[in-house]
């Protein structure tokens, strides 16, 4: 049962986990002893009984850290970078995060066990892997960052996850598989591991497969690479699970999963010169049911829906969805704040949801010539946004997301605030993710903003946010009401209050 | 002055240009100000990038949008031929800019109703309708320019200046005082028009653009802290006037305010070599 945001009768939001350094604990290079600990870390690619095995190579770029976990156990982490991406499987069992240096860390939901009170089982490191180094282009004299700019995950068909992760340039394929059993019992090799002269083996012996450690593996399987000229901003897999898209700032592309040398060009909106260039692509984004059907938003507030039926190239639209602008609040900055910095279907594929600098709308993909819902998320930034394009923060792409049941829409703001909107009540909250609220399953207070003169006690005023703390990547689990906020480089976990 | 109840139609006319086109001029210098200190930044921004990693082509682009359309409006303003010291004054950190105040960008919540003044503009002849409220007034111009205040009301006055745009280029020419300076005004023009697409197409062509280095820390804190919203009086504006760049079409201020004195912003030769440094800086960086 998915509902509701906000207090009173409905769903209270708990806090459950974060993730991440506390900045005064993480040393350079320094290993932090944990004082207790119940389960022990590796420090090695061969994992102990707990499965947070990292892939060969990575350990010496990845500085350790102690931080605080639930429950009053030390757990190692990965020091994490600024986290640039999140992302749910489709049963919710596993979350990625992609951060700036190039890695993804995946968390896994414990089994629900039956001595804990909480009825939901929380995130563990599951894996972690350098996906994207730095590199260099030599043509252009410049470099090519590691950061993940987005993940997302293959439906599962088989033991193996599947994820593409993709940096500025290139999209990796990564399977992440278990092993769990080691075959032993060969008598082929001598105890110093010498391949045996087959003259002294006298008898057959049949390897047996013993249980082993848990250790989970990521490899990557395919690099689609040299596709994209400008910056990837997006990638989507099609509901046929066989194809996906990766859209950068002039062109979006098509993909075969199995094939990687090549793939279809299906929008170019470059002009022939490009002095000419006033528009470019933000994001782009597959049908969750209609394997022909995609949209992708633009900079100045359009978004076009294609059909791949229609021609082999979709420069021209199905359907071209544009808000009309309000004249009287017309600004130098109007077509600044209206870039759309993300574009979802909802579960149902019926709608989508677009989020510009200030507001979030909700659009019925029958519906062209304006959005059926609209949510202001920090209208009291209007005012201010002069300074927010000196700071260039009016440049910050939030993203947003939907519930299962596309009956709540949630997206970021500053100052580690983060909104939630209830589509049927139309209720809204703002709430934080702060360390201050970080105590097991405490509950969180709705924040509010001031805009007026009188400050009302726990309210804070507009000149008081803090905004280098924004929260641009929410996930929201697939069934449940659990989400996943990232912070800058801390990863934190809410859901529901058990009633 | 005069008693109402005297007062004759076109007297209230008089009445108002005396009382308030004091305010209104200011007003309308006010938001050019401003206009020209956000085609400042935004210039600034195209060009200062850190040439490590390749620039963001989405920030780009609205930044590039952005100042077209201050150009377009200049253009139908007729105060183009100020750009030249825009593209001058482009060479000064962002740090210099004067820290803008909540004033900026006022939501139309906040606009209770809106005040319009009349102001008979240099032509002498034509009413110029500028929207604005006191809050407008109330950012503070102290040493240097202010950032631009773009009240959410001004479009109408855009739009209204689009509308009689043609109208308005034709009066400027009849004018004695733009006459004078007509070749150069064309000269300017033309170069900064020549100067601007081809800005526009390094930025674009050649992925010169670098991301522009985010304010100090200081700066963010100096912006959010201790906003002055009190209301300026007139001899606070008069006194802001002293540091105001000189407006050619805005020349009724000078006679309105005494106090006003030509500023020294920027030295104009060490602009002209500061820009020709920068294309020489991007050719190399080209190669071509």
């Amino acid at each position: 049962m998915m509902a509701g945001v906000g207090g009173g009768n409905d769903f209270q939001w708990c806090f459950s986990q974060v993730k991440g350094a506390i900045d005064e604990d993480v040393a350079e290079g320094k290993h932090i002893l944990p004082l207790k600990q119940r389960k022990a870390c590796p420090t090695g690619p061969t994992s102990s009984r707990y499965p947070c095995a990292v892939s060969e190579g990575a350990l010496g770029s990845i500085q350790r850290s102690v931080i605080e976990a639930l429950q009053g156990v030390w757990e190692y982490r990965c020091a994490s970078d600024i986290i640039s991406t999140v992302e749910f499987n489709y049963s919710g069992e596993l979350l990625a995060t992609g951060d700036k240096g190039g890695r993804v860390v995946i968390f896994q939901r414990e089994q629900e066990s039956k001595n804990r009170l909480l009825s939901r089982g929380e995130y563990n490191v599951y894996s972690t892997f350098q996906s994207h180094e730095p590199e260099f282009d030599y043509l252009k004299s410049l470099e090519i960052e590691e950061k993940i700019n987005k993940i997302r995950w293959l439906p599962q068909q088989n033991a193996a996850h599947f994820l593409l992760s993709a940096n500025d340039k290139t999209i990796k394929l990564w399977k992440i598989s278990e092993r769990d059993k080691r075959a032993e019992g060969y008598n082929l090799k001598d105890e110093d591991g010498r391949l045996r002269d087959p003259f002294r083996i006298t008898t057959l012996r049949v390897p047996v497969l013993m249980p082993m450690d848990l250790m989970v593996e990521a490899s990557p399987r395919r690099i689609f690479a040299n596709a994209h000229t400008y910056h990837i901003n997006s990638i989507s897999v099609n509901s046929d699970y066989e194809t996906y898209l990766s859209a950068d700032d002039l062109r979006i592309n098509l993909w075969h999963l199995e094939i990687t040398d090549r793939s279809f060009n299906i929008v170019d909106i470059k002009p022939a010169n490009m002095e000419e260039l006033t528009e470019v692509i933000t994001a782009a984004e597959c049908h969750p049911h209609q394997c022909n059907v995609f949209v992708y938003s633009s900079s100045k507030g359009t978004i076009r829906l294609c059909d791949m039926r229609a021609a082999a190239l979709c420069d021209r639209h199905s359907k071209f969805f544009e808000e009309p602008e309000d004249p009287s609040s017309r600004s130098f900055f109007s077509e600044i704040i209206s870039s759309i910095s993300d574009v979802k279907f909802s579960h149902s594929g019926r709608y989508m949801m677009t989020r510009d600098y200030l507001s979030v709308k909700v659009w019925d993909l029958n519906m062209e010539n304006r959005p059926v819902e609209t949510y202001q998320v920090h209208e009291y930034l209007r005012s201010k946004l002069c300074s927010l394009y000196e700071n260039d923060c009016i440049f910050d792409k939030f993203e947003c997301c939907w519930n299962g049941s596309d009956s709540a829409i949630m997206t970021g703001s500053y100052n580690n605030f983060f909104r939630m909107f209830d589509r049927n009540t139309r209720r809204d909250i703002t709430l934080e993710a702060s360390r201050e609220n970080s105590k097991p399953r405490a509950m969180l207070k709705p924040r509010k903003v001031c805009t007026g003169g009188k400050r009302k006690k726990d309210e804070i005023s507009v000149d008081s946010l803090d905004f280098n703390k924004k929260i641009l990547h929410t996930a929201w689990h697939p069934k449940e009401n659990v989400i996943a906020v990232a912070a800058t480089n801390n990863l934190y976990i809410f859901q529901d209050k058990i009633n | 002055m005069f008693s109402k109840g005297t007062k004759r139609k076109f007297s209230d006319g008089d009445e108002e240009i005396s009382d308030e086109s004091l305010v209104g001029a200011r007003v309308a210098s006010s938001y050019s100000l401003q206009r020209q200190s956000l085609l400042d930044m935004s210039l600034i921004k195209l060009q200062l990038c850190h040439m490590l990693v390749e620039p963001n082509l989405c920030r780009s682009v609205l930044i590039a949008n952005t100042v077209r359309q201050i150009q377009e409006e200049m253009t139908h303003d007729g105060s183009w031929h100020m750009v030249a010291e825009a593209f001058c004054s482009a060479g000064q950190s962002p740090s210099e800019r004067l820290v803008a105040t909540e004033v900026l960008c006022r939501s139309r919540e906040q606009d209770a109703e809106p005040k319009l003044f009349s102001v008979i503009s240099y032509e002498g002849c034509r009413e110029e309708e500028v929207v604005a409220d006191e809050t407008l007034c109330s950012v503070s111009v102290s040493d240097t320019v202010s950032n631009v205040c773009l009240a959410g009301r001004i479009g109408q006055c855009w739009e209204k200046s689009e509308l009689s745009g043609v109208e308005r280029d034709e009066e400027a020419l009849e004018d004695s005082r733009l006459g004078s300076g007509e070749d150069e005004e064309i000269d300017t023009k033309d170069r900064a028009s020549t100067e601007s697409p081809k800005t526009i197409g390094q930025v674009f062509g050649t992925f010169e653009i670098k991301n522009g280095s985010p304010g100090p820390d200081s700066a963010l804190e100096e912006l959010f802290s201790d906003v002055d919203t009190s209301y300026y009086d007139l001899d606070t504006m008069l006194t802001g006037m002293q540091s105001a760049p000189k407006m050619g079409p805005y020349d009724i201020l000078d006679s309105l305010a005494p106090s006003h004195s030509s500023p020294s912003i920027v030295s104009t030769p060490n602009c002209r070599s500061d820009l020709n440094e920068l294309d020489h800086i991007m050719e190399i960086i080209v190669g071509s």
